[in-house]
């Protein structure tokens, strides 16, 4: 009876793009190691083998999740959360070390991910939240909770180190914009983002100046009084022309950047007055803004240097421009869109490609999955997988919006923020327009951890729309 | 709960924003942009690396004596392979069908994709020949590399050979790849960093028939090989070349040291072989001949071999007496003819009697340095056996004896001066006398150093008291100046005044009116001073040893010389250094008549 109901309930049209992901995923990574002199399908010492035995396993998962009542995930999200986060930790005492960091571990015959299941584990932890403060959720202390459940893991991720892994975590952000987070708190981010990039690609000079600018055209727009903002001009022009003919005349040596500084600073103080004095509401978050963003963009190059690793320091630059190694970083971004690009309009065919068997596309089977389909199916096969994504968020989008209690509809936000995040910097990074960060393409990349990851989230999300008309809360 | 539903168009929106961006991209990358596109017959890039020749390496008077000639190998890539005239191939390289056969099956097996080798080290002329037809052969391609040219046969161990990487070193080292060349033993190994260069590479487009057609991009990720740094050795190659034909069918080997600077400034092991043999085609079979050799060529004795200084140790038994004031350089010993205690007899020479530390030295009396060593260990002052001895191992470890020199050798061995423990372990702690150790005081026993330690603590006599840690480069040209370690002095604990009674006895041993030991090493403008050693040797003849230096002030040149089962000290090595000496200082030899009697020597094949 449930059986049917079950079958009959479940979106078979998303397990339908699922499968048909994970079997392109399977050929392409065929197709990548693929070697003449080796025949079976089934040979475990390739990635193709070895790949068939984690899909079966991923499909055994899928019926395991299906067949877990959803009540179990509500009831224990906080304990799975804490469980996540213990092994979060453990990993970095017990971890096995790949390519210089500790994010796995050793179980023998097969290695985990903690920060897969991390994923699981918070997106049904931010779920719960939700479904009991999802109406407060731009209160303060919510925000700082929040805030905590997503970045703890984070930080724990960062200290492996495995950055790629650590920045999936953001994109939670935008099943919690879809709950009601404030807008500026996601342009705030990206304000972040946009000023930590050009704060690398200017002068420092430059910089200050375009966010004093920046500053000045923002009070402009508030107060609408173009008075005031002379005002504010000639006050600041004359503190800088005394200070600079101080600094000359007593030989100082302080640098342009600080002498502006301290001039807008020292202007910014009769400004704070006469805003307190006139009860003006914008004078005072202007300022904290500017000021904010300055110190921000000064600690970007501390940030740069010291916590990020080489790897990542030189795959963000390559990508901005400002070094240029053909022969390290920039040569598997470059390899990878000639392969991409030398697949014309309808690819070389299965098995043809050369670049990518040729092994000039590093880690092709993994995160570069997407150079094989992009070379030997052209750029018909590379748009049909691009919708084919698209259809399946779409799908996602859909059937998350159709749930009735919060705590299934954040979950699936949360399952539709993941794999559109694996999704967008994946396939942006094989095209060279996001720095490589080594995330892999779901459901099609080379690997078990990560496709027994997003099937479960999946299979649960399924099961919990399967049964979204007995109402949970 | 609807509150903010509207927000699922904003993440829709994204959602095919973002897509609409990939496809744009793609649209670009696959169907705009030529620049990304490899035209229709070219569809494979093929890196060819750019091996850079290694560095140049020059004797001390800047003669060259070795550099590169160039060479071909012949890859193949299996997949590009298609049907081809193999007679004619095997005909232009020269090879076997069945070599050809072998060979196509192993590079398929490594891979069928990328390109390995199929035939190494053809001749220029060769290639020549080859280059004609090669549009004939699709999948085989040449790439040049360079081998090394000796310019004389001289120096094999010194130079030591380059040889192809093996996989241990490949997996611990990525700036090397399989079939780079690299330097197998001594200096080629020591100096392999400047010496190896920067490869480079050459990104070239090719058809589907294995054709370049030329470079990728203008060259753009092309990058040029960084020649390797050239060195300039501290041989002096005439020497070296005169050094191995003195030793020419003899067995053992010669150290000579300039003692103002630890240059070394020839270093020979015999029986040597010709560098030119282990490089090119016929490499592996020559290591092959010579690694089984039962006179073991390969090795080299100027640093592996650990023999027993012998009496020639008896000058630093001497320093040892005089510094910390057992005797004086007056005490006088009567010497019997041999040195009886108990049942033990250490037998000595007939000469003249009583004899002072000089006489000694110039007499080389078993009787006086027994005596001598013995009065050090038992000496009141030290409380013990074992401090005594400690006393002495000290002083003699000062002269780096005992440990590696840490020269800019590889597989430098360290010799043996042993530690009281080792005592301690045969006889039992504070169970041994210096009765049971008195050998050492001749130089038997067991004690050992290598002919390059013997010859650099006959250049910290010749210095009075230091040394410099002897060296076999003096400059790497456009590199880093050498190791500081070789240009700082290295002070023994002897007081420089108590070198002079040892160097009178040096200078007597070969210039003695009576009696010295090492009288056919004299020469007439030059003075030589030196001390003749006899090891006994347990498996056969004697081995002849002399250590000398020269001239007495302000010397220029510190020898050691070694011959395996040649006998007396002072009928082979002796001689030997003398004429080094003189072909060093004078750059000819006139003594035709001894140069002579050591060429005609020979211990090996007698």
């Amino acid at each position: 009876m449930i059986r049917k109901n079950f079958s009959k309930n479940i979106d078979w049209a998303t397990v339908f793009i699922y499968l048909l992901l994970v079997l392109i995923g399977w050929i392409s990574i065929y197709s990548s190691v693929h070697d003449e002199t080796h025949q079976s399908v089934f040979d475990f010492g390739h990635r193709y083998g070895k790949q068939m035995v984690w899909i079966i396993a991923a499909f055994l998962l899928a019926l395991v999740s299906i067949s877990v009542d959803t009540r179990f995930f509500y009831v224990f999200s906080y304990l799975f959360y804490a469980l996540s986060i213990l092994l979060l930790i453990a990993v970095l005492f017990l971890g096995i070390e790949v390519n210089s960091s500790k994010s796995w571990f050793n179980l023998g015959f097969f290695q985990i991910q903690p920060s897969e299941f991390a994923k699981l584990s918070t997106s049904l932890v931010l779920a719960r939240f939700l479904s009991t403060h999802g109406d407060k959720i731009n209160n303060n202390r919510n925000l700082l909770k929040m805030g905590g459940l997503i970045f703890l893991p984070i930080i724990l991720i960062l200290l492996q180190p495995d950055v790629g892994s650590a920045t999936v975590f953001l994109a939670f952000f935008l099943a919690l914009f879809r709950e009601g987070l404030s807008p500026k708190i996601i342009l705030a981010m990206f304000m972040a983002l946009g000023l930590f990039v050009l704060a690398l690609l200017l002068d420092e000079l430059i910089l200050i100046l375009i966010i004093l600018a920046g500053g000045a055209l923002a009070y402009w727009a508030l107060s609408r009084s173009t008075k005031s903002l002379i005002t504010a001009l000639l006050i600041f022009g004359g503190i800088l022309v005394s200070l600079w003919v101080a600094n000359d005349l007593l030989s100082l040596q302080i640098k342009t950047e600080y002498l502006l500084l301290i001039a807008a600073g020292i202007s910014a103080l009769p400004f704070t007055a006469v805003s307190l004095l006139y009860r003006l509401k914008y004078i005072i978050p202007v300022l904290l803004i500017t000021g904010g963003a300055i110190l921000y963009t000064q600690s970007v190059d501390y940030i740069f240097d010291n916590v990020l690793q080489p790897h990542h320091q030189t795959r963000i630059n390559t990508i901005l421009g400002i070094e240029s190694d053909p022969l390290g970083e920039g040569y598997n971004i470059n390899q990878s869109k000639i392969a991409i690009g030398s697949g014309g309009l309808t690819g070389k065919g299965f098995l043809q490609g050369t670049q990518t068997r040729f092994n000039f596309v590093p880690e092709q089977s993994t995160d570069f999955i997407f150079c094989t389909i992009g070379e030997e199916w052209g750029f018909l096969g590379s748009s049909f997988i691009i919708i084919l994504f698209v259809i399946f968020l779409l799908r996602i989008l859909y059937l998350a919006e159709r749930q009735r209690s919060v705590f299934s509809r954040v979950f699936g936000y949360s399952l539709l923020s993941v794999i559109f995040y694996h999704f967008a910097i994946n396939i942006g990074m094989t095209i060279g327009i996001v720095p490589v960060v080594g995330l892999p393409l779901p459901f099609v990349s080379y690997g078990g951890s990560s496709l027994w990851s997003y099937t479960l989230i999946l299979f649960i999300f399924l099961k919990m729309d399967a049964g979204r008309t007995t109402v949970m809360k | 709960m609807e509150l903010y539903s509207e927000r699922k168009y904003i993440i829709g929106a994204v959602i095919i924003i973002t897509a609409l961006v990939f496809l744009a991209k793609l649209f670009s990358l696959q169907i705009m942009d030529p620049s990304y596109k490899l035209s229709a017959s070219s569809n494979a890039l093929r890196h060819v690396t750019q091996y850079p020749s290694r560095g140049l390496i020059y004797d001390r008077n800047m003669e060259l004596i070795v550099s590169n000639k160039p060479s071909y190998d012949i890859m193949v890539t299996p997949n590009q392979l298609s049907d081809f005239d193999t007679t004619e191939f095997c005909n232009i390289l020269d090879i076997s069908r069945e070599y050809l056969e072998k060979k196509l099956a192993e590079a398929k097996d490594y891979s069928r994709f990328r390109s390995s080798a199929f035939l190494k080290q053809v001749s220029a002329e060769t290639y020549a020949v080859l280059q004609e037809k090669l549009y004939k052969f699709p999948g085989f391609y040449v790439q040049p590399r360079t081998l090394r040219n000796y310019h004389r046969d001289i120096a094999a161990h010194v130079l030591g050979y380059v040889g192809e990487i093996d996989e241990r070193s490949l997996n611990n080292d990525n700036e090397y790849s399989m079939g780079d060349y690299i330097g197998v033993t001594g200096i080629e190994r020591s100096y392999e960093k400047e010496l190896k260069g920067e490869k480079g590479v050459n990104v070239l487009m090719v058809d589907v028939h294995g054709q370049t057609k030329g470079p990728y991009q203008e060259g753009r990720y092309d990058v040029s090989p960084t020649v390797g740094s050239d060195l300039v050795t501290t041989i002096d190659a005439n020497l070296q070349e005169y050094g191995e034909k003195l030793m020419e069918n003899k067995t053992g080997s010669i150290v000579a040291i300039e003692p103002a600077t630890g240059e070394i400034l020839s270093m020979v092991s015999t029986p040597t072989y010709d560098p030119s043999l282990l490089v090119g085609r016929e490499r592996s079979a020559n290591y092959r001949k010579l690694d089984t050799d039962t006179l073991n060529p390969l090795f080299n004795r100027a640093i592996m071999a650990n023999y027993p200084p012998g009496s020639a140790f008896k000058i630093m038994n001497g320093l040892v007496g005089l510094h910390e004031n057992i005797v004086s350089p007056d005490n006088q010993l009567y010497c019997p003819g041999s040195y009886t205690v108990g049942s033990l007899t250490i037998r000595c020479r007939h000469h003249k009697s009583p004899v002072n530390i000089v006489e000694a030295i110039q007499y080389s009396c078993n009787t006086y340095f027994s005596d001598l060593y013995r009065k050090i260990l038992d000496h009141p002052q030290y409380g013990s056996v074992t401090n005594g001895f400690n006393v002495w191992r000290d002083h003699v470890t000062s002269f780096g004896l005992g440990d590696r020199l840490n020269s800019d050798f590889p597989n430098e061995q360290r010799g043996d001066v042993p530690e009281t423990s080792y005592f301690d372990r045969f006889y039992g702690e504070n169970r041994w006398r210096s009765l049971q150790v008195v050998s050492l005081g001749v130089g038997q026993g067991e004690l050992s150093a290598t002919p390059l330690q013997m010859a650099n603590m006959t250049a910290a006599i010749a210095n009075r008291g230091y040394y410099y840690t002897p060296h076999i480069v003096k400059e790497i040209k456009n590199g880093d100046s050498i190791s500081e370690d070789f240009t700082s002095k290295n002070h023994t604990t002897i007081d420089s005044t108590w070198f002079e009674y040892i160097i009178e006895g040096m200078e007597g041993v070969v210039n003695g009116p009576e009696g010295g030991t090492g009288r056919m090493a004299e020469m007439q403008s030059i003075t030589i001073c030196g001390k003749t050693g006899t090891v006994q040797n347990p498996h056969g003849e004697n081995h002849s040893v002399f250590v000398a230096f020269a001239p007495k002030e302000d010397p220029r040149i510190a020898i050691t010389v070694y011959v395996e089962n040649a006998g007396y000290g002072a009928t082979w090595a002796a001689p030997i250094a003398s004429l080094m000496i003189e072909k060093y200082m004078t750059g000819e030899v006139n003594r035709h008549w001894l140069e002579n009697h050591i060429l005609n020597a020979d211990f090996i094949n007698q």
